[in-house]
């Protein structure tokens, strides 16, 4: 890759095909990652009235306001309830289904991947819909037992929307640990005398700890990020992501500067989160796959309680999905649902919102295509050119991990909208951010799938005479393109239900399915809100469907 | 066509790690040229430094009087046959071989002959829609073979091609790709660390250790003069007995840690004292009658059916092996029993218990 020692400088050296993909990587990067967080982090340090000078006059303001101090502590204390939560139920659920026969289990599963892809806002809305104050459930046990049941506003609605949406992830992760724990280890525990739950503790815990923390940290940095849920249902409970934007588009005058150090401090965070999971599942166990654990039947009270606990978690999981379906055919007059079904409301939203639709297409299509392309060249850069520079490329890949999405939309905005590059207002602008957001996961992907690729074959090609270009797509790509399209399915799938960095970006006319759905339950046209949010979810489940047929079986490998 | 290699004083490093320090050796036009030695050794380095895929530190490659350090794999004009096969998983037979011909600027017509060509050669003309899934490892390795050899390369090069197969297909393989190596008269450069497939099919073989070649000259002269005692003692199994000079005239009188005295016609002249190293392959043990060899004592004894193989020990401790030719021999020894043995002076080694290096007349390390 370098020039070679002992000649001339860069005699001989010939500019190989990666070398610039690396470059092109670097730039890539360089505009739309490193630029962003450093403007963003410029502006943290500076205040609106004297600007150009380093001052930390705005985490004073923010420390010495009440107001701003327990955004941080609400959001710090749902997000940490929301990941405690998330692990119970799914290591719970992950245990019971990999260890006993539950009914129609394969169902199950499809159905908790399915919530685990649907955007939580959707399901914050429908939870609204149906616990909120004019509630269908609401008014039912106002009416029917004279019962007020508690309000679903503020902390209790944010954590039951975070946990039913992001409790998947832990049971997905431990589903897939818990299948590597070799059986015949919980066999020798229990012919040494452990039996039940002190078996578990014992013997699989430990060995799946590391797994259930990348879980956990996954969840937590969702939660933490997430803007659409806390914005619905949290009304006065007010969250970071909630005071970013509120200090950004604040009525009394948007101030960057101080939106700028909330976002500072998130990220901050965010960062020592995901190194403190780092630093805690290092500790990987290599289990063997030899003997995967066969689920026993139950038997009697206890087959009973895991039926329950399974079918009510899924249930409850799926509910709002179900929910939003149902009231999408219903009759509405303005916010007020009304008697009898129709398809009114899909026909409304053609009407009023058809470029919305065409727009999440464009976006997403555009952004996959683009993610696809350089997520796989990056992939191969840092998984077979080893130098300084595709190492830094690798450290760049993660950091968006660590950037909630409504962050990095400021970040977009304040470096954008001005000086040389103007994107603000432009598709570009949001087509950008789906692909800085989801590279990480494409490059994370494929470079796991480029290692099980034996680069002797792509040096059989360069043998045979044909550069690194063509080797590239004719021999390595072919090679990768069954992960790379799975792994596309998922990316376009989380792309077209995007909401928090698109909210930040987009105006009238570059809004999209996520966006208008938002809009029209801020208006509280909930028929139309939902009709579209049928749409989506119709896209995301074939999508889905697709992927597993693709795979060859109903599940997500975690 | 068939061109020559020459690598003149070349050095690889990873790191600080000095893997080749300063190796030099000519290949010659169309011959089978092998790299043979222990693991780690550096001979997949070597080779792939010839081949393109890694930097050369210092020193140059030549094919013919072209310097190719510079040349990007692509434009050598080689071709790669890997352990591992590398056959490309997501084309066909026929697709697999035919890649690096479609690359040429050839006519249809040409590429339709040399196509079913070389696959009668390597027997897969019925194979040639079938995915590489779907063949056994040896048909997946003489794919590899074809798609090499059918683009006639200046040079091929091929790494540990057959450790992959087992046993038997080894020997049938060994003898397809000598075959169409001499019939097509490519230069070739062959790794392996299996001393007997270098014996049976190279024209010239390279005995390395350490990132050096210790000694190289055609499969014989490996066999019967090693350099040193390190090439001795890896290619095929000897006994090393230690030794001193006790006459030196027209002939040289070494008498054996085992008691042994014996008379070398060959070696080079020695001082009376000098201590030498003495290596005997089993074949090269006499047993004679009782009272005209030194005494041992037969410690095990292995019919193996054309040879019997017995396991001696000498009175000062020292163990040897011994194999015999069944069709000649006189009578067979039981374990326990005593045995009388002399060794055959023309074909042992004698080395420099120092240096290590043969004391052998006439035998160069670089041939
Ligand atoms: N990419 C690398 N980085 C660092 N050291 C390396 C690298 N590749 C090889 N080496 C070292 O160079 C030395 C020679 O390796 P090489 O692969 O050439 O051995 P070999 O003779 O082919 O062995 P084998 O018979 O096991 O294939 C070894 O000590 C090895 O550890
Ligand atoms: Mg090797």
């Amino acid at each position: 890759m370098f020039k070679r020692k002992g000649r001339g400088f860069l005699q001989g050296y010939r500019i190989d095909f990666w070398d610039v993909i690396t470059l092109i990587s670097m730039i890539f990067f360089g505009l739309f990652l490193i630029y962003p967080v450093s403007r963003l982090v410029v502006n943290a340090f500076q205040t609106k009235g004297a600007i150009g000078e380093i001052s930390i006059g705005n985490f004073i303001k923010f420390f010495s306001k009440p107001y701003y101090r327990n955004a941080v502590l609400n959001s710090v204390k749902v997000t940490f309830f929301a990941t405690m939560l998330t692990i119970f139920i799914g290591v719970t659920l992950a245990y019971i289904t990999t260890n006993f026969k539950i009914k129609a289990v394969k169902v199950i599963n499809v159905l908790i991947i399915i919530s685990m892809f649907s955007p939580p806002f959707i399901g914050a809305y429908s939870w609204i819909l149906m616990l909120g104050r004019a509630g269908v459930i609401t008014v039912f046990f106002q009416n029917v037992f004279g019962i007020t049941l508690p309000t679903i506003y503020g902390f209790n609605g944010i954590l039951l929307v975070f946990t039913l949406n992001l409790f998947p992830y832990i049971y997905m992760y431990t589903k897939g640990a818990l299948k590597k724990v070799d059986k015949s280890l919980g066999e020798a525990a229990e012919s040494l005398g452990d039996h039940g739950i002190k078996k578990v503790i014992k013997v699989s815990l430990p060995l799946i700890t590391p797994t259930i923390l990348a879980g956990a940290a996954i969840v937590f940095l969702r939660a933490f990020a997430d803007y659409g849920t806390p914005r619905l249902i949290g009304e006065g409970y007010i969250v970071m992501p909630v005071l970013v934007y509120n200090e950004w588009l604040s009525e009394t005058g948007s101030n960057a500067f101080f939106a700028s150090a909330v976002a500072f401090i998130m990220m901050i965070i965010a960062v020592v989160v995901f190194l403190l999971q780092m630093h805690f599942s290092r500790k990987n166990y290599n289990m063997s796959m030899l003997n995967p654990p066969e689920p026993k039947k139950l038997k009697g009270i206890g087959n009973i309680l895991a039926h329950v606990f399974v079918y009510f978690v899924t249930t409850l999981s799926i509910l709002p999905t179900i929910y939003i379906t149902i009231i999408s055919f219903k009759n509405y007059k303005g916010s007020i649902m009304i008697d009898g079904y129709s398809l009114t409301n899909y026909v409304l939203v053609w009407a009023k919102a058809k470029s919305s639709i065409v727009n999440t297409f464009k976006f997403g299509i555009t952004a996959i295509i683009v993610i696809v392309l350089l997520g796989t060249m990056f992939a191969y850069v840092t998984v077979r050119k080893r130098n300084p520079f595709s190492r830094s490329l690798d450290a760049c890949v993660q950091l968006p991990y660590v950037i909630p999405g409504t962050i990095y939309g400021l970040m977009l905005l304040i470096s954008y909208n001005s000086g040389l590059i103007v994107l603000t207002g432009t598709a570009t602008i949001i087509i950008i951010a789906y692909i800085i957001r989801r590279m990480p996961y494409t490059v994370r992907s494929s470079a796991s799938i480029l290692r099980q690729i034996n680069p002797n074959i792509e040096e059989a090609s360069l043998s045979l005479g044909y550069s690194s270009l063509p080797t590239f797509f004719k021999v390595t790509m072919p090679v990768m393109i069954p992960g790379i399209v799975s792994g596309a399915i998922l990316s376009w799938i989380t792309v077209i239900q995007e909401l928090s960095s698109t909210l930040m970006l987009y105006t009238g006319k570059t809004s999209t399915m996520s966006t208008a759905i938002f809009q029209e339950v801020n208006r509280s046209s909930y028929g139309t809100a939902s009709a579209l949010a049928t749409i989506l979810k119709i896209v995301m489940i074939s999508s889905l469907l697709l992927f597993f047929k693709l795979t060859g079986n109903a599940d997500v490998d975690m | 066509m068939a061109v020559a290699i020459h690598i003149n004083h070349v050095k690889k490093q990873y790191d600080d790690n000095v893997v080749i320090h300063d190796l030099s050796t000519d290949i010659k036009p169309g011959e089978l040229f092998t790299l043979l030695g222990p693991s780690g050794c550096g001979k997949t380095t070597l080779l792939r430094m010839i081949a393109g895929f890694i930097s050369i530190e210092a020193g140059t490659i030549l094919f013919d009087e072209k310097v190719i350090n510079d040349v990007p794999v692509h434009k050598r004009n080689i071709g790669m046959v890997f352990q591992s096969y590398a056959i490309f998983p997501n084309m066909t037979v026929y697709r697999n071989v035919e890649y690096g011909l479609k690359n040429k600027k050839l006519s249809k017509e040409e590429i339709k002959k040399r196509m079913e060509e070389i696959l009668r050669i390597v027997q897969l003309t019925e194979y040639k829609d079938r995915y590489p899934n779907q063949l056994s490892g040896g048909q997946q390795q003489r794919v590899a073979l074809a798609r090499a050899f059918v683009v006639q390369p200046q040079v091929l090069l091929m790494d540990e091609p057959l450790s992959n197969l087992d046993a038997k297909l080894r020997l049938e393989m060994r003898a397809v790709i000598s075959g169409i190596q001499k019939k097509l008269g490519i230069t070739t450069v062959y790794v392996t660390h299996d001393q007997e497939e270098a014996l049976a099919m190279s024209d010239r073989i390279a005995v390395m250790n350490n990132g050096d070649i210790y000694q190289c000259d055609v499969p014989e002269r490996i066999y019967s003069r090693p350099y040193n005692t390190f090439v001795a003692n890896f290619i095929g199994s000897s006994s090393m007995i230690d030794g001193v000079v006790t006459s030196s005239n027209d002939v040289t009188g070494i008498r054996l840690a085992t008691g042994m005295e014996i008379v070398m016609q060959n070696v080079v002249p020695l001082e009376i004292g000098r201590k030498v190293i003495v290596s005997i392959r089993p074949e090269e043990f006499v047993i004679v009658p009782e009272g005209k060899g030194k005494k041992g004592v037969v410690k095990l004894k292995q019919f193996l059916g054309r040879n019997i193989k017995y396991e001696i020990q000498f009175e000062d401790g020292t163990e040897i092996e011994v194999c015999s030719d069944t069709n000649s021999t006189e009578r067979i020894y039981e374990s326990g029993e005593d045995i009388y043995i002399t060794v055959n002076t023309k074909r042992i080694n004698v080395f420099d218990s120092e240096s290590k290096r043969t004391l052998i007349e006439g035998v160069q390390s670089n041939v």
